[in-house]
């Protein structure tokens, strides 16, 4: 009190004129703490809400369509050059390059269509150009040019960055990777009709329809081991097969499989691993009844050939293992783009993504693993004659008939992701049929990213259930008999037992649960089983005989002690059923149990498994429910179960009639609470289970949840990535499965708090 | 009778107590394991010589400490490929620590007891714990300076006592001088650096700014060069002293002193000596740094890393979870404000951990952290400061985690406080605030001081969201050093809850950091189990009292 008047002293008489100052100071600051608190209780709320629009924020930007921006229009340049057979645009953005039908490369800058460069590719006296084929821009890029002499001469356009004055600059030029001298194809010396090629560092492949056969010559460089130059070593073959009809070839990235596209739609791979016997492998009719076939490219990966048509329609056919193991080409989607036909697909480079443009200038962006029409709008309204996506497939270059060239800029974030992609069951390239899959992330640039967050979902389901089956009985039992018939003094003792083996950080019961536990459950998975059914019927059998023993020995153990009497007998009762199961197991399975349900029922038997889960987190979860059911019956009207009981109901019949009747609001909530702590339980699952994502009811195999998963790979995921933003989606959903059951849970608290009263 | 006595209810009850006893078994099950798995660790265990028979007839002589015994019944050995004779009804197995891992490769196995001839305890056998490849178990032959032999024979012992207690002094002032000054140095260039950026960016790099800061530079490069020489010397010092010892296998191996911790013969040590030797390694695992990936050594780091961040987050949280809670409970009208309030703590006590540390991550680290970054610290672009994970963040998500334990906890010990409390001070005329600050949050403050304890509890073991905020396996410097200002919020930490993740699961050697892993486990429980017990006892204190002004 002291502090106080000397803190706060009464103002003298002499100051009485600041009175009034020191008043309204004083109600001043009485308001601002008002407001500061109001602020401070409201803030919790801001909180909350706060997380749910972050996680939203940054989750949307998944489900966003692509935009596209003109950004430039001019004439093409160097018109007289001849008609372009292929557009390219190099990693910046900034220069695009020309190639023409008669041997001309013009190198343009992308926005303003100034020619950068203009060159011709050395094209020998009497012959002309009959064909051409561009390689994979993902790997080497570059490009061939066929010979009406049989011949082909090989180019590549080199991008030069430097710096002058810390401005970037970028220098085209133009090479002969294979040397200024055209390559012999066709040895006969018949014009080259239809060119492909794949080109690697040290290999390249041509393929070439000349007249009536299809050549395969293949070109390794190999630099000799003193010399400078390298010689380079000339592989060739013709296929034993009319090529009458071919009307396009295709190599894939491994130099492995040759297409061969037929007129009528009849598609032919071939196996050329080894280059000197090329074997069919199979084909298959691509082109719908009465259709033709008029674009054929690879997909980013060169694993799937995107095939379009006169309608408008793009499908997308994989190489896939059918029943019987046979490999076999197989449909795995489709995308409408107009009913016009399909005349250029360009793919991207880095994604599973593709453009395609049709015969009105009708452009669409797609996306293959999420079956995702990202965009689509007419782009021009003349024919199309090349297109090009940049490498970061953020601008398209689009010549059309009327010699102009346009410029977009594109903005497509995140097309991995749709609905479907993330819930549904999904056709991946190379796999048999559609499946659930989460397989994030590798080291390749072309691979498919899976996100599907339903295994986790299942994981998280599957944990969480298997974690309840074990809480439930034992927490809800637990809180009928301690708050009912426990005497007080030892309710005083067990309550705060059980709610601090709810306080155990969850990493230490996860360790203990994968380190301990996990290799205790496998080697002794038959006495677990085994005290599972015998433990209560011993505590039946002794709870019979104990109505027989003397008073005396009885009267000795105070009412409502039962539990203390019940720890060892259920001790002893564990540990011989251990002991027994030893012997009996070996003796009724004949080695393990573990091996007897993979002989007999082909179950498998992961070390981490759900059981494990199951166990260590039904741990984690019973005090959070036992601490409020044991409330909620604690805090059933006194004069309810009196009324009951004086009616000569039985001690039990008013606890299964009365009380559970009138708490049973309250033992739902404290239900609700546990299964949102066992959903979102994350370093449990992480050390206990193999965090494997499948989809396996089997108690005995591992499982991947969405906290877990969250945790594993939110570390090393890209800011801003699609695999980040997915990752946010699985807290948010995280985050709204606990809101729905949490809210459920105090809504119900609440009234049942208010029926409480009332009564 | 058996039928009257179901409908009596009886054995329902009998059932519902059972469940109770099993969880009480649970409970002390746990606690149990992790109490004699942890207290062991350091106990100096005896070291067996086996005179073994390979499975293959080969004899051989092996020394190790018994770990782990297993028995398998006679049907699930010939299963697993054990050769099984018709008498034999069970397989007896025991795991043994055998060290020397950077001769034999691996260093712990399985012996079959049938095989083993002969097992003895002899005295003179010695444990070697090295800074790298684990222990050595051997005997010691000779001691040496130089490469001249300095002892052998029978007084070898004595003067290898010796040698490693001054080899140890001089790894410690070794230590002390790379760590602490030539890390201060290296600090001192580190901010030299960003001084003469930051001067760069804003265009104030003049010449004379540029030769006071060269000027700086050098003086630290003096000092920097003068320490090298000085190292040089005591390295070489400390590379002198090495010992030999002969492994089971019978092959000599030189050990330099240099690479020893500490060596001992449990097998000839006394009472008091292994309790000695007990604190010793106690003393070890509190107060030193981790060695060999963590599975080794001590987790001061990680002990002072988890004391620093609930610090800071208790200092956060606290006046936030009161304020709300004086808002639920003094000033909101109870209706639906309150009650969508009361839904928000509930939630926020109910979302994931690992949400609250995307959230953290997203949002304080890469928005509010990179925006700090770009406006004060321009000068360390692009490496980051306050844009990555650290301390300042995870202390700031878990004290979000925490607030709904602090608000629950205040609002409880408000509830408790009398009416007539409040009303007699507003009738002396004091304004509610006044109220509050000087008599209703004083006689609260117990209650407060146990949101708090509790809070402090859970962040403790808290793990999930920390890995996403800035905890990592191993930090090099401690988050409060002697370089100013002192104390850095930027840095990242070590958490005993992730060393026990982290060790216990991402180590390359589990079996080998299990112990350490039992240890830092036990440590954690009595941490945390003592907070809690400490809010139950204050706790109910507090409800005693306010029953005495009550009445």
């Amino acid at each position: 009190m002291s502090e106080y008047s000397t803190r706060n002293p009464l103002p003298p008489r002499s100051v009485q004129a600041n009175v009034n100052a020191y008043e309204k100071w004083r109600l001043l600051k009485d308001h601002l703490a008002r407001y500061c608190v109001i602020v401070g209780g409201l803030g919790v709320i801001v909180a909350i809400v706060l997380i749910f629009f972050y996680l939203l924020y940054i989750v949307l930007p998944l489900f966003a369509s692509a935009e596209s921006t003109s950004i430039a229009g001019y004439d093409t340049p160097e018109k007289s050059l001849g008609k372009t057979v292929l557009l390219e645009t190099e990693e910046q953005n900034e220069v695009a390059a020309r190639f023409t039908e008669n041997g001309n490369v013009v190198f343009f800058d992308i926005t303003s269509g100034k020619t950068l460069l203009s060159q011709a590719i050395a094209i020998p006296e009497g012959t002309r150009v009959t064909s051409f084929a561009q390689s994979s821009p993902i790997d080497e890029g570059g490009a061939v040019y066929g010979l009406s002499d049989g011949r082909a001469i090989a180019v590549k356009q080199q991008y030069k960055l430097t710096y002058p004055g810390n401005k970037r600059q970028i220098t085209p030029s133009l090479e002969y990777p294979l040397g200024a001298q055209p390559l012999v194809i066709d040895a006969t010396g018949s014009p080259l009709e239809k060119l492909t090629v794949k080109m690697t560092a040290d290999v390249t492949t041509l393929a070439a329809k000349s007249g009536n056969k299809i050549s395969l010559v293949s070109f390794s460089k190999e630099q000799s081991l003193f010399a400078e130059t390298a010689s380079i070593n000339r592989t060739a073959t013709i296929l034993e097969d009319s090529a009458e009809n071919i009307v396009n070839l295709l190599i894939d990235k491994d130099d492995s499989h040759l297409y061969l596209l037929e007129r009528e739609g009849m598609l032919k791979a071939y196996n050329t691993g080894d280059k000197t016997a090329p074997k069919m492998l199979y084909q298959e009719k691509v082109a719908e009844a009465g259709r033709t076939i008029t674009n054929i490219t690879f997909l980013n990966g060169d694993l799937s050939l995107l095939i379009g048509d006169s309608a408008g329609r793009i499908s997308q056919w994989t190489q896939v293992k059918d029943g019987l193991k046979q490999l076999a080409f197989k449909k795995i989607r489709s995308f409408q783009l107009s009913d016009q036909a399909v005349i250029a697909i360009e793919a991207e480079q880095r994604r599973k993504g593709f453009m395609a443009f049709d015969a009105e200038g009708n452009a669409g962006i797609f996306n293959s693993t999420a079956g995702r029409e990202l965009i689509k709008d007419n782009f021009s309204t003349s024919q199309p004659v090349a297109a090009a996506l940049s490498p970061r497939a953020n601008r398209i270059v689009l010549e059309t008939a009327d010699g102009k060239i346009r410029v977009w800029n594109i903005n497509n974030e995140h097309p991995e992701v749709s609905f479907k992609s993330l819930w549904q069951k999904v056709w991946y390239e190379s796999y048999p049929k559609p499946a659930y899959i989460w397989q994030s992330s590798s080291a390749s640039n072309d691979f498919e990213p899976k996100y599907s967050l339903t295994p986790l979902v299942f994981g998280t389901l599957k944990a969480a259930f298997y974690a309840m089956l074990v809480a439930m009985p034992l927490a809800l039992m637990g809180a009928i008999y301690t708050a009912y018939f426990m005497s007080p003094r030892m309710r005083q003792i067990v309550k705060p037992a059980i709610e601090l083996m709810g306080a155990l950080p969850t990493v230490i019961i996860g360790f203990l649960a994968g380190l301990w536990l996990a290799p205790f459950v496998e080697k002794h998975l038959s006495g677990l089983f085994s005290a599972l059914i015998t433990l209560p019927i011993a505590v039946l059998l002794f709870a019979f005989c104990w109505q027989y023993l003397p008073k005396t020995v009885r009267q000795k153990i105070p009412e409502g002690w039962d539990a203390a009497i019940l720890m060892p007998v259920i001790v002893i009762v564990a540990w011989l059923a251990f002991t027994v199961s030893v012997p009996l197991e070996s003796w009724l399975f004949q080695g393990s149990l573990r091996d007897w349900f993979s002989r007999e029922f082909g179950i498998g038997y992961d070390q981490r498994n759900a059981l494990v889960v199951g166990i260590a987190m039904g741990f984690a979860v019973i005090p959070t429910i036992f601490s409020i059911a044991e409330d909620a019956i604690f805090s059933v009207p006194k004069h309810l179960t009196v009324g009951s009981l004086a009616l000569g109901a039985t001690t039990w019949q008013t606890m299964t009639r009365v009380v559970l009747l009138t708490a049973s609001p309250g033992i739902f909530s404290a239900i609700m609470i546990g299964l949102g702590r066992a959903i979102g339980e994350t370093m449990i699952v992480l050390m206990a289970t193999g965090n494997t994502p499948v989809m396996d009811f089997s108690v005995f195999q591992g499982l991947r949840t969405l906290a877990a998963n969250v945790a594993v790979e939110m570390p090393e995921s890209e800011v801003d990535s699609t695999h980040y933003r997915v990752l946010f989606l699985a807290a948010l959903v995280l985050f709204m499965a606990t809101f729905v059951f949490n809210t459920l849970a105090e809504v119900i608290r609440q009234r049942l708090r208010e029926k409480y009263s009332s009564l | 009778m058996i039928r009257s006595w179901f409908n009596s209810g009886s054995p329902w009850i009998w059932l519902n107590a059972a469940a109770v006893s099993a969880c009480l078994i649970m409970i002390a099950g746990v606690l149990g394991l992790i109490i004699l798995r942890g207290i062991g660790h350091f106990w100096p265990a005896q070291v067996t010589r086996f005179n073994y028979q390979e499975p293959d007839g080969q004899q051989k002589i092996i020394f190790g400490e018994i770990i782990d015994i297993s028995e398998t019944p006679a049907a699930a050995a010939v299963i697993s490929g054990f050769q099984m004779a018709e008498s034999e009804e069970t397989l007896v197995q025991y795991q043994i620590k055998m060290g020397n891992k950077d001769i034999t490769g691996t260093d712990f196995r399985w012996l079959q007891e049938r095989n083993i001839e002969q097992q003895d305890f002899p005295a003179d056998i010695m444990v070697v714990e090295r800074r790298e490849w684990g222990n050595f178990y051997g005997h010691l032959v000779a001691v040496k300076e130089n490469g001249k032999p300095l002892a052998s024979g029978d007084n070898v012992w004595p003067v290898v006592q010796t040698k490693i207690d001054e080899t140890l002094r001089l790894y410690d002032e070794i230590n002390r001088l790379e760590k602490k000054e030539i890390g201060a140095i290296n600090y001192q260039l580190e901010q030299l650096r960003l001084k003469s950026r930051k001067l760069e960016l804003t265009n104030k790099l003049d010449a004379a700014a540029k030769s006071g800061i060269e000027k700086e530079k050098a003086d630290l490069e003096e000092q920097y060069r003068q320490l090298q020489t000085q190292l040089k010397s005591l390295y070489q010092k400390i590379r002198s002293a090495s010992l030999v010892a002969k492994t089971d296998g019978g092959a000599e191996i030189t050990i330099p002193l240099a690479k020893v911790v500490r060596i001992y013969q449990p097998n000839g040590m006394n009472g008091f000596q292994k309790i000695g030797h007990y604190f010793s390694k106690l003393g070890e695992f509190l107060a030193d740094d981790p060695r060999e990936a963590n599975t080794e050594g001590g987790i001061f780091p990680a002990i002072f890393g988890t004391i620093m961040m609930v610090l800071i987050m208790s200092v956060i949280v606290t006046p936030f979870g009161v304020i709300a809670a004086v808002y639920l409970r003094e000033y909101a009208r109870q209706g639906f404000t309150t009650r969508l309030i009361r839904i928000a703590v509930n939630n926020l006590a109910g979302v994931p951990s690992v949400v609250y540390g995307v959230f953290g991550l997203g949002f304080f680290v890469y928005i509010l952290g990179g925006n700090i970054d770009s406006l004060f610290y321009p000068e360390a672009a692009p490496a980051p400061v306050f844009g990555t994970p650290g301390l300042l963040w995870a202390s700031i998500t878990l004290a979000l985690l925490t607030l709904p334990v602090v608000i629950v906890a205040t609002e409880e010990g408000l509830a408790r406080i009398p009416k007539s409390i409040r009303e007699g001070s507003l009738a002396l005329g004091a304004t509610k605030i006044e109220t509050l600050w000087r008599t209703v949050l004083p006689m609260a403050s117990p209650a407060i001081m146990t949101g708090m304890i509790l809070a402090v509890a859970r962040a403790a073991g808290e793990v999930a969201p920390l890995m996403m905020v800035g905890v990592v396996k191993l930090a090099p410097t401690l988050p409060l050093d002697g370089n100013f200002p002192f104390f850095h919020l930027d840095r990242k930490f070590m958490h005993l809850g992730f060393h026990i993740y982290d060790v216990g699961f991402q180590s390359p050697n589990v079996e080998a950091a299990r112990p350490l892993v039992y240890a830092t486990a036990l440590l954690l429980v009595l941490v945390i189990i003592g907070l809690n017990l400490a809010a139950i006892i204050i706790r109910n204190n507090l409800r005693e009292k306010y029953r005495a002004l009550e009445g």
